[in-house]
């Protein structure tokens, strides 16, 4: 077998978004060696994408808001199958996280009175994001790059990791791949954090870059760690849908916030006769109660465009699908029509939603201070993602720990906008904590270089292989998209999915057999055909664990299921992979809340 | 439906060369589009940086008909079709393949200015007091989306290739938003002059051209950066009363 150039690090961190940065500067601030893979150049994850802003209760806006009721909006968000002790930590720190930002440089919009200003969004009951105009990501991930590089941190740029290795039952470090060679690298660690993002790529529809290939879900289920919440794929409700090259494009929930509408194609805010019961009371009456809440009166109601993703979602897909859509296949979404309230719109929208504006007018051709934008749902995030503890963010494997998209547990059936960026801090940070912990606690691992020889011909063979039809693995790909998006998308029924199963096992034998042309220096055809691996097996993942749960909560929508079922509420469903090599799913009862926390959320109504 | 034709430089360090690819192209497609059909249609190995598509992450910057551009926000029906499109990998930076250049240099630049220091907190929960109006500017520079192509097109990097002595003008950018930072205590000054090289930039304002996030660089960031060296190092005012205090 080829060589391979050997990195040692104490703690490893795959991934370089927001979790992954801060992940790697927690463990590197203990004085351990540590190193940090991007997929991608650093500073370019998905990070970046994120628009709306991060939720903290720090009350800067409303003084009404604490911790307290930050736990209360993210546990009726996720339909309370939460983990309510990770829901409890992140309300807890996010204040202090998104605090520790600005002292490392972030510049956040202010308050008249000198503070970070926060915006309304989605299920937060009082105004909590903390954001700048609609690039929060970018200020986020710059902010983090920008401190981190000076901290010690070896960046591994453009390296894929393409296995996990083992030490009997505990991780010790990584085969990896770099891009623009295509030679191997093997880190050896004593703790690794996963911090790979989500699986967006699965579905046609997505906001989702190609990274999102579900590599972290897949390489934790590898290397015999559990999964949880596969089930829940959050729908965004508002993607660019026209023209067709954009379609996935993400319209911030951010346009909302500002007092954007949404409107079919009779010109009515459908979704005022679309309120759930548990939300009635936190929900404006009418239009002009809705519009003093967004203009800061304390005594109005929100807005039910701000109601959660998952049911706005939805109640797009009904809308299209009684015919009174948009001309393009989505609805309206009109943030000009506030001209008729504030004198200064114009220059306001280009102000608060500055990339909006330039995403539509750049490439559709519309200016959205004067005309509605059409929209649809699009793929945008997985609730699901590896099982963790709640406090030290460490797997069912010993040392290895996952934090961000891929990690599970806080959003539980649906999550709130703006909680991923709060969420990315604080469980990034934490994990970064006890990543370094675990490495100074256990000590040294060793690498099996018989485990390392199989996993590099596994990553080799697609060139071993005759290539039938230059187009294979990107077609596999696309047709995985269309079965995922068509049969375990948004609406969902059994029989569906269980076509999708069928499908995704055709696809898995065809992705067998597809061959890579070209060499190895920074080949995308290859790398695609690597990747395929992990978009198969996380999209076997979903439609199982969406069939074993038969009920509709929170993302997750059966027809053939249409209620939420009590007994459900008691369980999360987990995925393994059993030891002939099978999908193995399970549920697992969901502990029981302590008494205090119990009576928060009772006492929020 | 129409097949347009795409010219797209095909190589890597050694040398290399156009090749030509025909593909379907319809309304609303972007540069980017074109590129990933091809990929997926016909050339599987054809390099290219991408993550975002929607100008946010500064990955997919090459040069479109000879223009600097990020690829995911440049539009085909703007571009005359009939003569086809030509795409090729920006020219400032050393060629790995196809369309990815080394960019590594930048990062390296960029890490050699000092990095932020706030002053003290002035609130006992760690945080700070200022207003909109004093960052109204920084947040401009804050835009910067990394994609280099304003270095692209910087004739001292382009041309001249002084990467040893002058950082280019998107670290230029950064340093700004770290000088003009409301909280920022650190003095940069003699490494703009001197390690940094901003007296290299002879202002032609090539770079605020093609910013895509249209921060202008040259007028805003770079002009009172160079006043700030030039009011502490020649001016004669300045320097005859610092020799004095120092004297005393």
């Amino acid at each position: 077998m080829e060589a391979h150039e050997t990195f040692e690090h104490d703690v490893l961190i795959i991934g370089a978004g927001g979790a992954g940065l801060r992940a790697a500067i927690e463990a590197s601030a203990t004085g351990l060696k540590v190193g940090l893979v991007c997929k991608s150049m650093l500073g370019k994850a998905h990070t970046v994408m994120a628009e709306g802003g991060i939720a903290a209760a720090l009350a800067n806006v409303d003084e009404r808001d604490n911790w307290k009721v930050h736990f209360s909006d993210t546990m009726r968000g996720g339909h309370y199958i939460n983990n309510w002790r990770m829901a409890e930590i992140h309300a807890k720190e996010a204040p202090d996280r998104v605090r520790e930002l600005e002292a490392w440089g972030a510049v956040f919009d202010r308050t008249k009175d000198g503070r970070i200003l926060q915006r309304n969004f989605g299920g937060h009951k009082y105004p909590r994001l903390a954001h700048v105009g609609d690039r929060t990501g970018l200020e986020m991930i710059r902010t983090l790059q920008d401190h981190g590089i000076h901290q010690g941190i070896d960046v591994h740029m453009e390296v894929t990791v393409a296995h996990l290795l083992k030490d009997g039952d505990r991780i010790s470090g990584a085969l990896a791949y770099d891009r623009e060679r295509g030679r191997f690298r093997v880190f050896h660690a004593k703790a690794v954090v996963l911090a790979t993002g989500g699986i967006g790529r699965a579905f046609r529809i997505t906001s989702n870059s190609w990274e999102y290939t579900g590599d972290g879900h897949a390489l934790a289920y590898n290397a015999g760690a559990d999964l949880v919440d596969m089930e829940f794929i959050q729908f965004h409700p508002t993607g660019m849908v026209w023209p067709p090259s954009v379609r996935g494009i993400l319209v911030t929930e951010g346009v909302r916030g500002e007092g954007g509408i949404l409107l079919n194609n009779k010109g009515e805010r459908f979704l005022f006769d679309n309120i759930p019961d548990n939300y009635k009371a936190q929900t404006a009456a009418d239009a002009e109660e809705g519009w003093r809440y967004v203009l800061g009166d304390k005594d109005a109601h929100r807005p039910p465009e701000l109601l959660t993703r998952d049911h706005v979602a939805r109640c797009i897909v009904e809308e299209i699908k009684e015919g009174r859509g948009s001309p393009h296949g989505g609805v309206f979404l009109d943030i000009a029509w506030i001209k008729e309230k504030l004198g200064n719109a114009e220059e306001h929208i280009k102000r608060k939603l500055p990339s909006m504006y330039h995403q539509f007018k750049q490439l559709a051709g519309l200016d959205i201070t004067k005309e509605p934008m059409e929209v649809g749902p699009t793929t945008h995030y997985v609730m699901g993602g590896v099982l963790v503890e709640a406090d030290t963010q460490m797997s069912t494997v010993p040392g290895l720990f996952a934090c961000g998209e891929c990690g599970a547990g806080i959003n539980g059936a649906n999550r709130l906008g703006g909680n991923s960026l709060s969420d990315l801090l604080v469980l990034g940070q934490r994990a970064g904590q006890y990543a370094a912990r675990f490495a100074k606690d256990k000590g040294d691992t060793r690498v099996d270089m018989e485990e390392i020889d199989a996993a590099k011909r596994e990553a080799l063979a697609p060139f071993q292989r005759p290539v039938p039809d230059a187009g294979n693995a990107y077609r596999i790909q696309y047709e995985l998209q269309d079965a995922m998006q068509d049969l375990v998308g948004i609406v969902r029924n059994g029989e569906e999915m269980e076509q999708a199963l069928v499908k995704i096992g055709e696809l898995k034998e065809k992705a067998e057999k597809v061959g890579a042309v070209g060499n190895r220096e920074y080949n995308p055809g290859w790398h695609t055909v690597l990747d395929l691996q992990n978009l198969l097996m996380v999209s076997e993942a979903v439609a199982r664990s969406a069939l074993e749960r038969k009920e509709s909560r929170g993302a997750q929508f059966r027809v053939d299921y249409p209620e939420k079922s009590e007994e459900w509420g008691k369980y999360n469903v987990t995925v393994r992979r059993g030891p002939d090599g099978a999908m193995q799913i399970d549920r697992i009862p969901i502990p029981e809340m302590p008494a205090e926390l119990q009576e928060i959320i009772t006492e929020m109504g | 439906m129409a097949k347009t034709k795409f010219k797209i430089w095909r190589g890597d360090g050694k040398g290399g060369e156009f090749e030509e690819y025909s593909t379907e192209t319809s309304g609303g497609m972007v540069v980017l589009d074109a590129v990933h059909q091809i990929q997926a249609e016909s050339a599987n190995d054809l390099a290219c940086r991408w993550n975002c598509k929607a100008g946010k992450c500064g990955s997919c910057s090459a040069e479109v008909n000879g223009m600097p551009k990020l690829m995911c926000m440049t539009r085909l029906d703007e571009l005359p079709l009939e003569e086809g499109v030509t795409i090729e990998p920006i020219k400032t930076f050393p060629i790995i393949k196809d369309l990815v250049t080394d960019i590594s240099w930048n990062y390296r630049a960029k890490k050699k200015i000092k990095p932020f220091k706030p002053r003290q907190p002035d609130n006992e929960d760690g945080s700070w007091t200022f207003y909109q109006e004093d960052i109204d500017r920084v947040q401009e520079f804050r835009k910067c989306i990394e994609c280099f192509l304003c270095q692209n097109v910087c004739h001292v990097l382009r041309e001249h290739h002084l990467e040893e002595e002058f950082i280019g003008p998107s670290a230029l950018v950064y340093t700004a938003a770290l000088e003009m930072h409301p909280l920022d205590t650190e003095d940069r000054l003699e490494d703009l002059k001197k390690a940094n090289g901003i007296g290299y930039c002879n202002i032609t304002k090539c770079c605020t051209q093609v910013c895509p996030e249209h921060i202008t660089i040259t007028d805003n960031a770079i002009i009172p950066l160079k006043e700030r060296v030039v009011d502490r190092y020649y001016d004669p005012v300045a320097r005859i009363w610092s020799k004095l205090t120092k004297r005393s």
